[in-house]
Formats: structure tokens, sequence, C-alpha cells
């Protein structure tokens, strides 16, 4: 039978939306500010002339226009989302209201040292703690996310090899790693080269004793692995890297499988990236902001960038200026303007000073537990290319599963849950990696195994309606996105008056 | 007379006289989908045999397309910038990529033939 | 543990359902030297909410917030006032709990408020595109010089004068890796014509304004004299409310523009997360860094939204993408698009209008007090004053009086001797009668 139209063409609490630009009206405003008049004596002729174009809404309006929009969001607070290697774990709201508090939220970055000592010691201590669950001497506060913090890894890196007075222009990477990793070498200025694994999803020692040489400056590796893996030879492979005068780069997307339990520095890593956003809860904020700060070996924290942190007797100091380091400093440079993401900052902390050390490697255990409660769950109907046991992410592949990677991801939208990651990574074909953390109850783990295995099924015996064309209950269905490719239409325009005929 | 041959990497070129006219074969685009974007060279641009010389875009890919010969690129096919389609329509005719002045008439000798290229796909 | 579901029982099941004995022998591949006891962890254990609260209280209690005092400060963030709405609905599970939208099928209130954000900066700043969001100003600057590179494939970018040092210091970081820069001495107060620095190699030239002085610059000049060598010019814009009132930089000949946006819907949280805004021409789309999201079709023939033309970016491109960026600033572009929803039209003209009209007034009052001086002519809503005095000293003397009395130039330029009597001021909305009538009082009896 099918569905009756509707008048409205809206759907009960489905509402579509139109954009701002087409509800707004001039004369509207949903602020209330004073109408000061201004002369143009001290603008030296550059008053604006034309309109700038924006729509007035009242405060109802844009209310209502923001709920609705809300409203066809998937969310960590309303699903499971079983994301490989991105930790969506739940964010705890105490982080939001400490966040808040006027004392963080209402500080400028330029205020006088002596009037924000308090922010300042609170990324000290952050960086304590971090430094304390990596086993590194030192960190690199100020990257903006990830990739960012991978980039300032990478450059510390670059500015340790030329300290050294050494031509060294070659990044070797494993084919598994995430695409930042070459992207950022090749931005550094590096060429790439990559490192094969062996069949049981690990860095083949071979092939990097084979690649490793005088003109390699750097590994880089994720640990826990792409494939949910932890490397077992991880000390050899640190030991091949520093003999041949290279340095480990360790990307720490996978932190969250062995935070309180394994120290990277124990491990032989030189630098580490970190995401607040993944290990340590912040919000994922439909895309960002994260924070990336990266924790360095006593070998490259000379050349760690500007600002540094310095813990002197009368309180801490900011040093924003290279003019200003101390002598042993040898910053490569400054990643951005002001001193980093406070406002991460403290919701990490706030996230840390919660869980505990205790709670922190309780976590590590849960997250890994389910990994491999999911793995046991799945793997007689979905083939896992590798042995277990996995860490804190459990990988499956298309083999034999009758129906794409990608419409069996797009059914499991009808189901109720958001895909996992598909398609990565790529050394294994039609990837599915699955990584529910510690944040899931049993019964939400086994809601998800029992679908899972049910859509699997359906899928092998062949029934494929329900994957093809799928979703059909989501807000949108596929969308086109070769035509937004082809022809990007990247804003709203306002309508041209039509031409007479 | 002009003559169409391949290489591994899946472009093709037909040569007449010195002049080839250079672009992707259908497998090619079978396996990269819908071409959404085509970035073609400047004309008057020095390739090399083997450098790249376009790059072409699916919405999940991006692809070198390497100069099966080395040349000067006399013209580029300006279509493809409104019908990206194009090339998977008509991959080896009206999808063409770039033509060049070939330098090295040998270069062209090496490449593999039709019924190569046929046998050599069939085996992949 | 209030955020771990798992009970002991589960975690018992749950072993017993994988066939191991306990959780360690899931960890089997760790090198057993590898392996760190809980007690090798210098670190407190868990504690609960209450307590979690008073630790970071007692942080925060250490700091001077803005607006407990009066306060002038500037210099690349301003103290704005954002409406209640704005933070009650940024904080919505929907928009705060949600992943980058790569399923655009349940992600459509994501996507369409980066449309319609991607649209208002195209407007603000008077040019053809924009994308999702970058950082921040600094790095969204350092992306447009790569950007610049990459399009004119020349190596040189020449900063002017009056460049935020930090923005400049970020772009050298990164540009210095493809290019060089250069940069046209400090004149504060002072428009340098940079028309003879700028050649057949340059890529571009970067000018911001208003300047980190607070100077209005004019832009057209040095748009002709960048086009006709077939150079770029960038424009900067740190005080995106200065779109409010001044021209912007697209109907001035800027090629790309990239902004600051934390002004609108992002207070000062002592220096991030903030939003870097990017916008250019239509013929630049492809050579543009970050996320962009596209209007498009649904197979039900619906009108959505998807992220697009993602093949610049780095998880496809890998090694030859335009950047290695992979976040945005989603939930500060989400306050920004809100704020300015909210002002639309007319409250963003009446804004910037306020802010101008207090900042003439504070100076006026600021100039009266013998031994100042104005050396900015021309500002939005920050001006530089010469002091008689170390600029620094000064307000290091008031901050004790409690006044934040606005940035000394040797915080942001320690090395150059010729600003320590700079003094940076800005005035916003957020600073009333009072507030100005006590800094001009405490300042004229300092200098006395």
């Amino acid at each position: 039978m099918s569905e009756l139209p509707t008048i409205s063409g809206d759907r009960s609490l489905d509402h579509e939306e139109p954009l701002i630009f087409e509800i707004g009206r001039a004369g509207k405003t949903g602020v209330d500010l004073p109408d000061v008049k201004v002369t143009d004596a001290r603008l030296g002729g550059l008053h604006r002339k034309g309109v700038i174009g924006l729509p007035g809404l009242s405060e109802p309006e844009v209310v209502r226009h923001y709920v609705r929009l809300s409203r066809n969001n998937y969310a960590i607070d309303a699903g499971l989302y079983p994301l490989g290697s991105c930790t969506m774990k739940h964010n705890p709201r105490l982080n939001e209201k400490m966040a808040r508090l006027p004392g963080f939220a209402d500080v400028h970055p330029l205020a006088p040292q002596s009037a924000a000592q308090g922010a300042l010691a609170l990324i000290s201590e952050l960086a304590r703690w971090l430094t304390t669950l990596t086993g590194m001497p030192a960190v690199a506060m100020s990257p903006k996310a990830g990739a960012h913090g991978e980039l300032c890894g990478i450059l510390t890196i670059r500015a340790a090899v030329e300290a050294r007075g050494e031509m060294r222009t070659r990044v070797l990477i494993p084919e598994s790693a995430h695409g930042t990793n070459p992207a950022t070498a090749a931005f550094a200025g590096f060429t790439v080269d990559e490192i094969k694994a062996t069949p049981d999803g690990r860095v083949d020692l071979d092939s990097l004793r084979s690649k490793l040489g005088p003109d390699v400056a750097a590994f880089m590796l994720t640990n826990p692995n792409t494939c949910g893996l932890f490397e077992r030879d991880i000390v050899e492979i640190a030991q091949l890297v520093h003999k041949a005068g290279a340095y480990f780069y360790c990307d720490g997307a996978n932190f969250n499988a062995i935070a309180g339990r394994v120290r990277p520095g124990d491990l032989g890593v030189d630098a580490m990236h970190i995401n607040l956003h993944k290990t340590f809860s912040t919000p994922h904020g439909g895309g960002g902001p994260g924070a990336g700060p990266v924790v360095l070996s006593e070998r490259l924290a000379p050349f760690a960038p500007l600002p540094l942190l310095l813990l002197e007797k009368d309180g801490i100091r900011l040093v924003e200026d290279k003019s200003q380091a101390p002598a042993a400093a040898k910053p490569f440079g400054r990643m951005c303007a002001f001193h980093g993401q406070m406002g991460m900052f403290v919701r990490a902390l706030s996230y840390m000073l919660s869980h505990g050390r205790d709670g922190i490697r309780q976590a590590s255990e849960d997250a890994v537990l389910s990994a491999n409660y999911i793995l046991a769950g799945l793997k007689d109907v979905l083939h896992a290319p590798f042995e277990g046991p996995c860490m804190h992410e459990a990988l499956f592949d298309d083999e034999s599963l009758g129906v794409s990677t990608l419409d069996f991801a797009k059914a499991m939208i009808d189901e109720g849950y958001h895909p996992m990651t598909m398609y990565f990574p790529l050394v294994v074909h039609g990837a599915m990696l699955i990584e529910p953390t510690e944040s899931e109850s049993k019964e939400s783990l086994d809601r998800f195994i029992h679908v899972l295995r049910a859509m699997a099924l359906e899928a092998k015996a062949g029934r494929k309606e329900r994957f093809e064309g799928a979703p059909r209950l989501a807000p949108r269905r596929r969308l086109d996105e070769v035509a937004a490719s082809r022809k990007p239409v990247l804003r709203w325009k306002p309508e041209l008056p039509k031409a007479a005929e | 007379m002009s003559e169409t041959r391949y290489t591994e990497q899946h472009e093709w070129v037909r040569v007449d006289g010195d002049e080839g006219t250079i672009g992707i074969t259908r497998y090619a685009t079978e396996q990269l989908g819908d071409v959404v974007y085509v970035e073609l060279p400047a004309v008057g641009k020095a390739i090399a045999k083997g450098a790249e010389g376009a790059v072409v875009e699916s919405v999940k890919a991006a692809s070198e397309v390497y100069a099966p010969v080395g040349g000067t690129v006399t013209a580029v096919n300006e279509a493809l910038g409104g019908d990206p389609a194009k090339v998977n329509a008509s991959p080896e005719e009206d999808g063409w990529f770039f033509k060049i002045k070939l330098t090295n008439a040998a270069e062209f000798a090496q490449l593999m033939t039709e019924a190569k290229y046929l046998d050599y796909v069939k085996g992949l | 543990m209030r955020f771990l579901p798992l009970t002991k029982d589960d975690r018992a099941a749950m072993l017993a359902r994988i066939g191991v004995r306990d959780v360690n022998a899931l960890f089997r591949d760790v090198p057993e030297s590898a392996e760190a006891p809980l007690a090798s962890f210098d670190l407190p254990d868990a504690k609960g909410e209450l307590e979690v609260e008073r630790i970071l209280s007692r942080f925060a209690g250490r700091n001077m917030a803005a607006g407990d005092v009066p306060s002038f400060c500037g210099a690349g963030a301003y103290r704005h006032h954002v409406p209640a709405a704005v933070d009650h609905l940024i904080q919505r599970s929907e928009f705060l709990t949600s992943y980058t939208p790569y399923q655009p099928e349940i992600a459509q209130g994501t996507l369409q408020y980066l449309f319609e954000f991607q649209t208002q900066v195209a407007l603000l700043t008077g040019m053809d595109v924009a994308n999702a969001s970058l950082y921040d100003g600094s790095t969204a600057t350092a992306e447009a010089v790569l950007m610049a590179f990459r399009v004119t494939k020349r190596g040189k970018a020449i900063f002017s004068g009056g460049i935020h040092p930090h923005y400049a210091a970020t772009t050298e970081t990164i540009a210095n890796l493809h290019g060089r820069v250069v940069r046209a001495p400090v004149a504060p107060g002072r428009v340098a014509d940079l028309t003879a620095m700028i050649d057949e190699e340059t890529a571009c030239v970067i000018v911001q304004t208003p300047d980190v002085f607070g100077l209005i610059r004019d832009l057209k000049p040095v748009a002709e004299a960048a086009h006709a060598k077939g150079a770029l010019l960038i424009a900067v814009v740190t005080e995106v409310v200065s779109l409010g009132l001044l021209e912007p930089p697209g109907a001035q000949g800027a090629d790309i523009v990239v902004a600051e946006g934390q002004s609108i819907g992002n207070g000062l949280n002592f220096g991030g997360p903030y939003l870097g805004l990017f916008a250019t021409r239509e013929k630049f789309i492809r050579q543009m860094p970050g996320r962009l999201v596209g209007e498009t079709t649904d197979a039900a023939g619906k009108r959505g939204y998807v992220l697009t033309l993602s093949t610049r970016e780095q998880h496809i491109r890998r090694d030859k993408a335009t950047s290695n960026i992979c976040t945005n600033s989603g939930l500060c572009a989400l306050a920004f698009t809100i704020h300015l929803s909210l002002l639309g039209e007319d409250g963003l003209v009446r804004l910037g209008a306020s802010n101008h009209a207090r900042a003439s007034m504070l100076a006026d009052k600021l100039v009266a007090i013998r031994g100042v001086s104005l050396l900015t002519p021309n500002f939005f809503n920050e001006f530089t004053l010469r002091l008689p005095r170390d600029a620094a000293e000064v307000v290091e003397t008031l901050a004790a009086r409690g006044i934040l009395a606005g940035v000394p130039a040797s915080r942001l330029m320690p090395a150059n001797s010729g600003v320590r009597d700079l003094l940076i001021v800005a005035a916003t909305e957020t600073n009333t009668d009072e507030d100005c009538a006590a800094f001009a009082k405490a300042l004229a009896e300092v200098l006395s």
C-alpha cells in the first residue's frame, strides 16, 4: 500500500526546511540593536556602498529553522556510530559546562599573562596528563586538529634532521595508512615511499628494512594499525628506524585502545599526535573543532613550535616569539595564531579528571573488549580478513557478502544506525571497520550484532531489495554526488529577474 | 593512415604522422565510474613519455593520466570542461584529452597493439 | 564509573562469548615489556562531578574574565555580545555530537547550515564562493598563500607590514616549504607602497584590513599593482564585524579573502577554538582547500546537500592533495551562521556602526590625555595610540587596577624596539560609557 502524500509536504515531525535566504526578508531582525549614525570622517573613504544581501529573520524564525535542521542529523547522543578510527564515544555534558565558565570562555588570549595564570596552568596540567599517559617528556599543544598535529610532528622531525645538517628527503608509510599521512609528508616537502603489509595485516619488516636508508627522515605508523591490530614488532620497528638515523612518527588516532595501559614513549615513538576529539571525548560538532597536541621525545623536544609554556618560579610564562625563547629551544615556527584550542583543553581535562587513570585504563579495556565481542558475534556471517583478537576496532570485508559494502552500509541507515567506516583501510576489498568504543552498553552491542547478523544473512541469501537503493527511510534518499561534482553549486544565489519573452 | 596503441595504465594514443591524440580506454572509465572533471595540460607544454599529462576525477578518486609518448601539447579537448560525461560515453573518440606533436616516433612502436591490449585486459 | 556502561557481569559474559579467560588475553600482541601497570601512571584516580567542577573552577578563578572588568583587548580576537539563542542551539545533541557529514542522507542538518554559511561568507566578503571553514584566520592565510603558489605557479609571497605577526609567522612556517615569504617593513599607522616589491616571481600580495594596528587599508591600488604583474591579491580580515560597515575586499579587487570569524557567534576562549573563513572567485573553485558543500538532488528528486569536490582532499588525493586538512571548524561555523542569521542585514550594519562610534568616542577621550597621540587616522573599532611611556608597563599597571587596557604592540613584536610605546586599543558594543570613562581616567592617572 503506497503512502498517502500529505498536503503540506511535511510528514508529522519530519519537516522540509527551506534555506534562510528563502525565509528571510528585508526589514526583519532577530536582535534589537540601537541605530547609531556614523560619520565617514574616520573610514578612509571605505564606507560600504552596496547592500550585503543577508536575509532578516526574527528570533522565533531562526530558532525554528535550526531546530528543524537539527532533526535531520544522526548524532552519538541518539545512536551508536560504529565508525572505525573515529572513536565516537559519549561526549560528557560536564565538559560543556566547564568550558563555558567565564574564567575560560571570556578570557582574551592577549590579556597580560599575569591575568591569565589559571588558563596557562590548565594547559600545563593537560600537558602533564598527555605526557604522563604517553611516557614522553614534552608536548606541543597548539595544533588545531589531528591532521594539523601530524603536520606539526613531521615539521618537528624535519627541523631536527636539518639541525643535524643531513639531507633526508624520504618518508616511509605503510600502504594501509590513512590518507592524511602521505598528504602531510608530501605537504612538508618529502617524497613518500610505501611499505607493504604482511598477510596478517601488519608492517612487513623485510619491506621496511629494504626501504630504510640514510635518506629516510621518518617512518609514520598508526598503532594499533588501521586494520585494528597491534603491531607486535613495534619495538623492533622503532629500533630499525632509529638505527637508520630516522625518526618514528606515530599517528595517535587509535590511542583509545591502549591509553592507560601502554605508553608509546616506551615503544620508541619520537612523536605522536593525539586527537582530543577522539580519545578524550571533545565533541565532533558535525566536523570540528578538534585539537591535536603532539607529544615529543627528548630528541625532538627542542624543535617544538611556538608558543612554548615555561614553568618558572613565580608563575607560568608563555613564550610567543623566538627572541624570548630559552637558548636551548629551537622552535621550527608557529602552527597558528595564539595558543591553541583552549576550549577543547578544558573539555579534555574535564574528561580526564572524571575518568582518572583507572577510568582511562578501564575505558581502553572496555573498548577492546567491545570490539572483540562484535568480532566474535559477526565473524561467522561477515568475512574477517585477519585472525583475531583485534584491538578497539574490528575489520570485515565484502568477500561473499552478495552486496557491495556501500549498499550494505546504506541499508544500515534504514535500520537506525550510522554506517561503519567503509572502504578504509585500502589494503582490504570493500573494507568495513567497526569501532564501538567503551560507551556502548552490552544491550546496545547485542542489538547491533543481532541486526547486522540478520542483514548479512539476508544479503548472502540473495535478498537484495533492502540494500539496493537504500536508504529509503532517511530524510533524504541517496544523493547525486556526480552532478554535485560536475556542476558545483556552492551557494544560494538570488533569482535574477526573468528576461522578457 | 592512423593507428592506435595502448599502455598498461589504460591510456591510448592514436598517431597520424607526428600528431598523436591521447585519452583513456573504456576499461579505465569502467573502473573509474562517472567522470566529473578532467584537468588538462596547458597547450605548448612539453611532456616526456610516462610523465603526468592530465588528471581525471570521479567522485571518489582522482587518477593521473600519463603520456604514452613524449611530445609538445598542441591542443586540448575544451568540450570536456562543460561535459565530462563525454569521457564515459565515448572514451576513445569524443572523450579524447589532448593532442601532442611527437618527439620520438620510436616510443609509439614500443606500445601494445589493440589485440595485445585486449589480451592484457582479459588477464586482469 | 558513570561513563562506562559495562558491568562486571557484562564483561564476564562478553569474555565467555569471545572465548578468552580475561581481557589481558585480548592484549596478547602487546610485548610484555610494553605493558605499563596502573600504578606506574603518576595521575589521580577517577573523581566525581562535584570534585571535577571544584578543581576546574579553581583554574578558572585565577583568570581575569573580560566581562568582569573594563576590557579593550583586540589584536585578532574581539569581544562581542552573542545572543542567548546561539549557544542554546549549538548545544542541541544533533549539532554538538554529530560526526562529519560523510553520510549525507542522515546529515542534511549539518550540510544545509554549512551551505547557508558558505553563502553568507561569500556575501560578506563580496566574493563568488566560500568553503565550509578552516581552523582559524591564521591557517586560512597560510592556505591562501599556498593556493596562490599553485594557481600562479610562482613561489614568492609579499606580506604588507600591517599583517598580524602571528599570521605572518604561521604562514611563513608553511609557505617556506613551497616558496618564500617576503615581509614589507612594519610602519604603524602608515601605508607603505608595495608596488616596487611586486615582480614576475610574485604569486601573491597579502594585505590585512583593518591592519594589526587598526588602520583601514584601501585595497584597490594594491590589487591593481598585483594584477599588473600577474600576481593575486589576498585580503586578510581579522575583525569580521568590520564587513558590516566597510567596503568588502571582493569589491576592491581581492582574488582570495581569508578572515577570522570568531567575532560572530564565538567567544574569546583564550585563543581557540576559532573559525577560519576562506572565499575566492568562481574560476579558482577547484584550487580551494578545505571542505565544500554543494547542492544536488536525491533519488526522489528532492533538493539536498553533499560534501563535494572531495578529490582535492587528503583522504583521496593522498600525496597530491591541495592541503592536508581533515576537520573544519564545524560547531564554530554553526555559531557564526546562527548569530549572523539573527543579525541579518540590518543587525550587522547597526553592529558595525555602533562599534565604530564607540571606538571613535573612546579615541577622542584618550587623545585628550597629555602625551597620548593617535597613530591611525582611519579605523573601524580598533586604533593605535603612542604613549609617553613603555606601553607594556602601562598595561600591566592598569591590569593590577582591574582594567584590561588593550594590547601593547610589543606583545606581538617583542624584537621590534620601535613599537615599545604603542598601545593597540579595541572598543566594541560591549564597552559601556562607564568602561570608557574608567579607562580614560585610569590612563590619565598612570601617565601623569
